[in-house]
């Protein structure tokens, strides 16, 4: 899962050569990589004890990899199914605002706004993000999200066929696999020293919590540690007091 | 997982990929918001990766998984590739459950 802001640097000076090979090559890169990581989902959820439909139809449906991993990691931990589909939303409150980014970029035609909806991941949003023309960056958010939604969802389904060979989910250490992936897609997102106060503060909530709170349950309370942004905002503008 | 759930999930997360292009001539969103959600974003994914590194149930999941978890931290603040990180994250816990560690 990629931030937009950050791929814009990688866009490097004009080519001499026609826009869509570096374009197709960027896109094929980043499929290749999400392609691992849809992969890993599929095989993780069915080891996990999953039927195989699961990790298909959220890929299909819901196409936001954290949310999946989310969502799934909650379920399989035990939490509510209503626990789950809370963690998973929360996490794609992010692409609200996407939405309003390629607006313009989806077009006036109901069916192409949506069908531009579903497509609209960091990764789409970043292609577009990096173009200056609107209509280069009309046709990286195509072409990036048209590929990678087949991609993702082909690269599920494959990891779901590795993942139902799999007997023995502890001896092969994949319960730690669930929790690796989801410090993985974090990381990136936390740049300053607030967020990562927030997340640490989150965290101890929401572990304090999890011996005495229904399962999934303690991951919505990880919230609270949010409101030390806010207390440490100030500061950062008024070179700091307390 | 119902199937009503991946549904619901799957309908609310449509419900905000299509807010921005329905809604863009009237609505423009707060300032700041961008900043929040980001950060709502990191703290929940942290949250998830903590209680499941660290809980089984209600309990400790004991010292191999969030050995494993660690160790994939460490990578992925490298900027290690994604299946590095993963493999890593496993082939530790399984190693230590090997030795005997749980």
């Amino acid at each position: 899962m990629r931030r937009p802001r950050r791929t814009s640097a990688t866009s490097g000076p004009a080519s001499p050569f026609p826009a869509t090979t570096p374009l197709l090559r960027d896109v094929s890169l980043i499929c290749v990589a999400d392609g691992i990581v849809a992969a890993s989902f599929g095989a993780i959820s069915v080891a996990g004890g999953l039927p195989w439909w699961v990790p298909v139809a959220m890929s299909l449906l819901v196409f936001a990899g954290g949310a999946q991993f989310a969502a799934t990691s909650v379920v399989l931990a035990g939490g509510s199914p209503v626990a789950a589909v809370a963690a998973g939303a929360l996490l794609n409150t992010r692409l609200a605002p996407y939405g309003f980014t390629v607006a313009s970029i989806t077009g006036r035609n109901w069916w192409t706004r949506l069908a531009g909806a579903q497509l609209t991941t960091d990764e789409s949003v970043a292609f577009a993000l990096r173009e200056t023309d609107e209509g280069q960056a009309r046709r990286a958010f195509w072409t990036c999200g048209a590929i990678l939604y087949a991609a993702w969802n082909v690269c599920v389904v494959l990891g779901v066929l590795a993942g139902t060979a799999i007997r023995n989910t502890a001896a092969f250490g994949l319960d730690a696999t669930f929790p690796a992936v989801l410090l993985a897609l974090a990381l990136p997102t936390i740049r300053d020293q607030r967020t990562r106060i927030a997340s640490g503060a989150g965290a101890a909530i929401a572990v304090a919590l999890t011996p005495v709170l229904p399962a999934g349950l303690p991951v919505l309370t990880s919230l609270a540690g949010l409101p030390l942004l806010a207390r440490a905002a100030p500061k950062r503008r008024n070179g700091g007091e307390d | 997982m119902p199937l009503v759930a991946i549904i619901a999930l799957a309908g609310i997360t449509y419900a905000f990929r299509l807010a921005g292009p329905l809604l863009r001539d009237r609505v423009r969103l707060p300032k700041g918001a961008d900043g929040l959600i980001t950060a709502a974003t990191a703290v929940l994914l942290v949250s998830l990766a903590a209680t499941q590194a660290l809980t089984q149930g209600h309990g400790f999941a004991g010292w191999a998984r969030p050995a494993g978890v660690a160790v994939a931290g460490l990578l992925a603040a490298r900027k290690a590739p994604f299946p590095v990180i993963v493999i890593a994250a496993a082939a530790t816990a399984a190693l230590l459950r090997l030795a005997g560690v749980s």
